[in-house]
């Protein structure tokens, strides 16, 4: 195999992981929060919508990401305003808002059908990555390092500052946050409304730069995969990354296989491994003794105040 | 000014009124919402809500979109009782109508009254065992059931467009990816000559019935009960939580398994890549409009009912597209999942502040 066809390969693997990454990472800050949104397929979906539709009507890209990144925060915000506000079940809460998506993303994205867009483009000049290696390093779209460098920034953010320190506190254990003077539900509702602004840039990278075509339901339950990844990097930011790489490289194999056309075994099989990979995964996590449990912030998923 | 009170004891009034409310509300920002954006806003509504209710000839539909959310919506009521939240009903769905459709297939030359009873013991076996490896994940690793058994819909969803285009592909249906049409001993009956009304509507109430009475009269479901409410008074009294979430996702899967079975044997007539329809995400806003007893079951299963039947009405008279009738519905369960505030909270005039004592 020569060097251009590993490099492409590669280049292929990074553009599958991003859009979960950088969801996954978003729903890993709220959780450290100790909220649960199970809302990630909802919130990437209208992303996804908005972006598409800013970025047709504008023929911008940055303009579509913003959209994106605020249509994902608005749909958090429908969920903080239950959970956080008049006390849902997060659990419920999250369903809701995920088929709200689907429902919204359809309605919305009804006119748009088969419409096209110029999707994102490498960041850097197409002679910095004239040479194959190169373009590992300067091929990529901004959304590619974007989202490497909030892995970074939330990995210093969770371990090195105060605030950080804080939101894990809300997390860990809400009622005495609250008892040393924090403002629980004011942390909580940021902390949700940073995973809806990443949900919703991960999803607006399924339509602006992975398909720049708008399809219906076009992020195929990538925002579960999201919730699965967090529980598989046990809350942890570089863990995150390595999972989301192995993601991209099982949805690399199944593109390959289906551009090689192996006939013995069937599409369908292939397009299933995603979904498969990810049970086996959260099963080996759990044989290896690192149950979903332990590394859980304490408070996750739990009213506050407690009712 | 207007305050928020806790009340006392949850309020049983507001239990029940709550998706009234929130049905109403829908209504409303249907309305502003779809007249904000260029349609006749009140006709949509109407048309979404009230038309299937009133003309007689929707009522059959009605029941036949009715029966498999009934059916789907009792089994996830159970386990949500129990903290069990299987949202993969729809993939139990599919398999359910994949096992029956298998044993349908194996029979398609021979008649017999047996052959409809065993495509629905296999579409439940089908539907039980796509819920048992959730079931056995949880027991077993604590890996969470919601994503397992979500995952397993999309697999299970592949599958079925595997077998419709590959091994089960009608040999005469002009290459369209389907199975045979089934033969008429292995058709649902109607209830009654000409009718639409499939034998799957008076079962699903039928089912309601022994729902109910299982949840609220026996053992088995006051320790679905306890287990779900209070985990550390479920183990002091020897309930064991395994086995409830064995029997909740068994449960779940084998009556989400039935309804795909009904809904294959019956409006169908075979299986085609357009027979999942989201029946199984539907449930779970019928099972809590339904406040997750089988009674409010049915009556949430007809207010979806409802919105299927007249979205598609809307979709001719007001030309709304088929997407809206999912926003209706989210749009549903979001005004519920808000209006329950009001059982746990009440509006009330806030007090002056009281003078400090001397």
């Amino acid at each position: 195999m020569t060097a251009a066809i590993l490099v492409s390969i590669f280049m292929t693997l990074a553009a599958a992981a991003t859009p979960i990454l950088l969801a996954a990472l978003g729903e890993l800050v709220t959780e450290k929060a100790g909220v649960l949104n199970l809302g990630v397929e909802g919130m990437m979906l209208c992303g996804a919508v908005a972006g598409f539709a800013v970025t047709y009507s504008t023929g911008s890209v940055p303009l579509g990401l913003l959209a994106a990144t605020l249509a994902g925060v608005a749909a958090a915000m429908i969920f903080a305003l239950l959970t956080l506000g008049l006390g849902s079940n997060q659990v419920a809460t999250g369903l809701a808002l995920t088929i709200f998506g689907i429902g919204a993303s359809s309605l919305i994205g009804a006119g748009f059908v088969g419409r096209t867009i110029t999707r994102l483009g490498p960041l850097f000049p197409a002679d910095y990555a004239a040479h194959p290696w190169l373009r590992l390093v300067f091929g990529h779209d901004a959304i590619v390092y974007l989202s490497l460098a909030l892995v970074l920034a939330v990995s210093l953010f969770l371990r090195r500052t105060k605030a950080g320190l804080i939101l894990r506190a809300v997390g860990e254990n809400a009622d005495s946050a609250h008892a040393i003077g924090y403002r629980v539900l004011a942390i909580r509702t940021a902390a949700t409304a940073f995973g809806g602004a990443l949900a919703g840039l991960g999803g607006a990278y399924f339509s602006l730069a992975l398909t720049p075509m708008w399809a219906d339901r076009l992020t195929a339950g990538r925002g579960w995969i999201a919730l699965a990844l967090v529980v598989f990097a046990a809350w942890k930011p570089g863990r995150l990354l390595a999972g989301a790489y192995l993601f991209g490289a099982v949805a690399t194999f199944e593109l390959q296989a289906k551009a090689a056309g192996w006939s013995f075994i069937a599409p369908e099989v292939l397009a299933m491994t995603p979904y498969l990979a990810t049970i086996v995964v959260l099963t080996m996590m759990s044989l290896g003794g690192r149950t979903g449990g332990r590394d859980a912030p304490a408070c996750l998923g739990k009213p506050f105040p407690a009712s | 000014m207007l305050e928020w009170r806790r009340r006392r004891e949850p309020s049983k009034t507001m239990l029940y009124l709550s998706p009234l409310i929130a049905i109403g509300l829908t209504m409303l920002t249907g309305m502003l919402v779809f007249g904000a954006i260029g349609f006749d806003g009140l006709r949509a509504v109407t048309a979404i809500f009230i038309t299937p209710l009133i003309e007689p000839q929707r009522w059959a539909d009605l029941g036949v979109k009715a029966a498999p959310l009934i059916m789907i919506a009792l089994g996830l009521a159970i386990g949500f009782r129990a903290n069990v939240w299987n949202i993969g009903a729809e993939g139990q769905y599919v398999m359910g109508a994949i096992a029956g459709t298998g044993v349908a297939l194996l029979t398609h030359d021979m008649t017999g009254w047996w052959i409809l009873p065993a495509m629905a013991l296999a579409g439940i076996l089908g539907g039980a065992a796509w819920a048992a490896l959730p079931a056995l994940l949880k027991v077993r690793l604590q890996v969470s059931e919601i994503l397992t058994s979500l995952m397993l819909t999309y697999v299970a969803v592949q599958f079925l467009y595997y077998l419709v285009r590959g091994p089960w592909k009608d040999p005469d249906g002009f290459n369209f990816p389907q199975t045979k049409m089934f033969s008429g001993s292995q058709t649902l009956p109607a209830v009654a000559e000409g009718s639409l009304v499939h034998f799957g509507v008076p079962l699903a109430i039928l089912l309601a019935l022994i729902a109910w009475f299982v949840m609220s009269k026996t053992v088995a479901g006051y320790a679905v009960r306890v287990v779900g409410r209070a985990p550390a008074a479920a183990r002091h009294g020897g309930f064991d939580a395994s086995r409830v979430t064995w029997a909740t996702l068994l449960a779940g899967g084998g009556l989400a398994g039935l309804a795909g079975l009904f809904e294959a044997a019956g409006p169908f007539g075979q299986l085609t890549p357009q027979f999942p329809v989201g029946y199984g995400f539907t449930a779970i806003i019928v099972a809590f409009l339904g406040r997750l007893s089988p009674p409010g079951i049915v009556f949430g299963a007809l207010v979806l009912a409802v919105t299927y039947v007249g979205g598609e009405i809307a979709q001719s008279t007001v030309r709304l597209p088929s997407a809206a009738t999912g926003m209706f519905q989210a749009l549903l369960l979001f005004f519920l999942l808000a209006t329950d505030v009001l059982v746990r909270y009440r509006l009330a005039w806030k007090a002056r502040p009281a003078r400090s004592a001397p």
